[in-house]
């Protein structure tokens, strides 16, 4: 399972950043990666349809969110957590 | 080039149901956003708003009218009559064919969509109402203000999102100012507070789940409000003819695109907005007392604004007031502007500035004098008032005293 979302978080991410997945690694970060503000959003849209959660995001004080987005690795650690929750 | 007086304001909105109400609750630093009341609400991640309360329609509407009239029109005719009322106007004679309607809406009839779609899809129905259409389109206000009180001048709508209103009371402006017109009924409506509505929004991230607080450090988005600012604007040797009561004199108007982002702003088109109303008017930023600002209360807009403001004021950016009047009534998308342009017309006419209300902590990147949390007595001779919309439009209108 944990393999499964980090394969298609890397792979959400790298569409909105317009490479491949093999191109995206864990310790890039999503600006590094070139994806802007709308790219996050769509990115979160896009997480939330793959594994039908909930992810709490305001753009307006993203450090105040349980969502890290600092880096790939981040990212992927936080939807396994949420995913996790959902099946506990 | 003809000169262009206010001589008429009506308006229904969260913090009233009339001008008096609304600049009361503004003195009084009311707040008129609270828990949403609206069906399927619980499937909301967003539950605020700025919902007009009170209002009913069977009181104000027949049933044959309410079939017509989406939310978005009836306020439109609620706040259109108190106007028309004060200016104590009628359009029986030749000055019908003179006198027409401007108004700004986004969404238009959005509950009408909203209710119809939910009647076709969710609920299977293979029929609606003969009347969707010309009840849902983005003219229905505008056509029946002109019907209601026999407007048959220039008359149109205008979408600019969230700068709609001010594109509408600045067309209403040139028209007159040019000699098109002799009265352009103006201002704007919105009410999009709907599941559908509220849902597209959430999308964004960019919505507060507690509070609308705008330049405050800890702001975090905007919040929705619905309802309607209507205002006549006439000739304003018309005006003194007949000796109406001039509420504030129309003196100014820009509007830029930013042609950058479709949703981030920017400082460079607002700069120009503010700076091209300054040239406009033939004023100088020193002789502006107030500005209402857009002031949405989100990260990007309020930074950016503040920003702007200082560009084109240099040092009297420290001395001039501005205030966001969302932080009470919210962000009326495509009828804020008019609503706004009440703050205007108290702090030119009354001397009083109405207040940023849920300030709680100062933020470097807005350091203006934001008239925190209590309104403030000052003797204004000209105001701006700003509207920056998503997709970068831009609207600035500047008034003098009367």
């Amino acid at each position: 399972m944990s393999e499964n979302v980090k394969d298609r978080v890397i792979q959400i991410i790298a569409e909105q950043a317009v490479l491949e997945p093999a191109d995206v690694s864990m310790d890039q970060s999503l600006s590094d990666l070139g994806v802007d503000s709308m790219g996050l959003v769509e990115a979160i849209f896009a997480i939330e349809e793959s594994f039908d959660i909930t992810v709490p995001f305001n753009a307006n004080e993203p450090e105040k969110s349980d969502f890290d987005i600092s880096s790939v690795a981040s990212v992927v650690a936080a939807v396994e957590q949420f995913v996790a929750e959902k099946s506990a | 080039m003809r000169r262009v007086a206010i001589t008429g304001a009506g308006t229904i909105n969260p913090l009233g149901h009339s001008v008096q109400a609304t600049q009361q609750a503004m003195r009084d630093g009311v707040c008129g956003i609270g828990e949403l009341d609206i069906r399927d609400v619980e499937r909301l991640s967003i539950r605020l708003g700025g919902q007009v309360k009170g209002y009913d329609p069977d009181s104000r509407f027949n049933r044959q009218q309410l079939a017509l009239f989406d939310r978005f029109t009836q306020f439109t005719l609620v706040a259109a009559e108190e106007a028309i009322a004060q200016s104590g106007l009628d359009f029986d004679g030749g000055l019908a064919a003179e006198s027409g309607v401007v108004l700004g809406t986004s969404g238009g009839g959005l509950n009408t969509q909203d209710e119809n779609y939910r009647a076709v899809y969710e609920e299977g129905k293979n029929r609606v109402h003969p009347f969707i259409v010309p009840k849902l389109m983005n003219n229905a206000a505008a056509s029946h203000v002109s019907m209601r009180f026999n407007l048959k001048g220039p008359s149109f709508t205008v979408a600019t999102a969230c700068a709609s209103s001010n594109h509408a009371m600045g067309q209403a402006f040139w028209l007159i100012r040019g000699g098109a017109a002799k009265v352009i009924v103006t201002g704007g409506s919105e009410s999009m507070l709907c599941f559908g509505g509220v849902k597209a929004w959430e999308g964004l991230r960019v919505m507060s789940k507690d509070a609308c607080r705008p330049f405050s450090a800890n702001r975090n988005g905007m919040v929705q409000g619905e309802g309607a600012g209507v205002f006549v604007f006439e000739d304003y040797d018309h005006a003194k003819a007949r000796s109406a009561n001039i509420l504030a004199e129309v003196v100014g108007f820009s509007m830029t695109s930013d042609a950058a982002d479709i949703v981030m702003p920017s400082q460079d088109g607002a700069a120009r907005a503010i700076s091209g109303a300054l040239k406009d008017a033939g004023i100088n930023a020193e002789q502006v007392g107030y500005i209402n600002a857009h002031g949405t209360g989100t990260a990007a807009n309020d930074k950016t604004e503040c920003a702007a403001v200082s560009n084109v004021f240099g040092h009297h950016a420290n001395e001039v007031l501005i205030s966001s009047t969302k932080s009470m009534h919210g962000h009326l998308i495509g009828g804020t502007g008019a609503v706004e342009l009440l703050a205007c017309l108290m702090a030119l006419k009354d001397g009083v500035i109405a207040p940023t209300i849920g300030y709680q902590e100062p933020d470097p990147e807005c350091a203006l004098d934001v008239v925190p949390n209590e309104a403030r007595e000052a003797s204004v001779a000209y105001v701006l008032s700003n509207a920056f919309a998503f997709g970068g439009l831009n609207a600035v209108l500047a008034l003098k005293k009367a």
